[in-house]
């Protein structure tokens, strides 16, 4: 494959969109009410349509009849990119939105950033990209408003899954290797530069919110490697399961 | 859910010129969250370029049993039905 670094910088934005959205997809039905559930599967379904615009691009790269769902369901786990924050369960609402939250302010700052990428197909997904995960921000930084700000045990739900989500958040500031070649390309966001606005950005809502910011020394990655946490195992024998029993299945 | 959030009228404006039309009704705890709900709930595909959001009770309804004094004028004041005026064929929609 001629542009291998690009590749694999294309399915650590995708994947983080992919995994993010079969989490939240989990949830339909299963909302704590019905408008929630439907907000949800919204945010769950704009993350797909992306994943899928990136899998097109990148499977056009890769060639050799590639076709996006090669990509999406028959990778190993070592394989998929994403960060370990969009892979970990939907505990409680407190979870489920503090996750969004974390990465909704990551994925707006990158997409911003994207729109300026020397790679013309990369600026027009973001360029569509960006209107929708601008509502995901939105939605999810007035949850967290409302859950801190809430009562006493909502507070102490969403501080909870802040506190134990927020050593994933320093991996969204890393570059592997493949990154690297891409910024220095000019098509890829040198996303080390976005993490003093991010948790800026992020500490304003948690003020707001009432919420403590962690003061954490320990952080951890691996995702980008593809060295994920033990939940990805189960996620992926979720997604990958019909492609897995039927061989080539198609809609 | 032992307490249920308070019921929200939605209504959405299609176009700008229309006038904002009654879509539905949604739950949420407060106006920002049924202005969201609503989107979510119902201007998904293009629906509308506005949207309204009024807390159910605040709208006072008609008693369906007051329909007789409300709705059904005497019929034999027909001066107040303008049908002695005669229409052009140009003018469409009347």
């Amino acid at each position: 494959m001629k542009n291998e670094n690009l590749y694999k910088y294309i399915l650590g934005i995708a994947d983080n969109s992919l995994i993010l959205g079969q989490r939240l997809g989990e949830l339909c039905g299963h909302g704590p009410n019905l408008e929630t559930d439907i907000a949800l599967t919204n945010i769950n379904l704009d993350l797909i349509g992306q994943a899928r615009s990136y899998y097109q691009y990148a499977a056009k790269l890769y060639g050799d009849n590639k076709q996006e769902d090669d990509i999406a369901f028959l990778r190993l786990e070592r394989e998929y990119r994403n960060l370990l924050l969009v892979e970990q369960p939907n505990t409680h609402f407190g979870y489920v939105m503090a996750r969004q939250f974390l990465f909704d302010i990551y994925h707006y700052l990158l997409m911003e950033n994207l729109q300026h990428s020397k790679d013309e197909t990369l600026v027009a997904i973001a360029k569509k990209g960006i209107k929708e995960v601008s509502y995901h921000k939105r939605f999810s930084s007035d949850w967290i408003k409302r859950l801190g700000d809430g009562t006493e045990e909502s507070h102490a739900k969403v501080q909870e899954a802040i506190n134990n989500l927020w050593r994933f958040t320093d991996e969204m500031f890393y570059l592997t290797e493949a990154d690297k070649a891409v910024v220095d390309a000019g098509i890829g966001v040198d996303v080390s530069n976005l993490k003093e606005t991010y948790y800026k950005k992020v500490s304003e809502v948690l003020t707001e919110a009432t919420l403590q910011i962690p003061e954490n020394k320990y952080f951890t990655k691996g995702g980008k490697e593809g060295l994920h946490t033990e939940h990805m195992g189960y996620i992926l024998a979720d997604l990958q399961y019909m492609q897995k029993t039927f061989p080539n299945m198609t809609w | 859910m032992k307490k249920n959030w308070p019921l929200w009228e939605v209504f959405v404006r299609s176009k700008n010129g229309l006038e904002h039309r009654h879509f539905g009704s949604l739950h949420a705890a407060d106006a920002d969250m049924a202005l969201e709900n609503a989107r979510d709930v119902y201007t998904r595909r293009n629906e509308g370029v506005s949207i309204w959001v009024v807390e159910s009770k605040y709208i006072t309804a008609s008693n369906p049993a007051d329909n007789g004094e409300l709705f059904e004028p005497a019929q034999d004041k027909i001066y107040r039905h303008p049908t002695f005026y005669d229409l052009p064929d140009e003018v469409k929609h009347m």
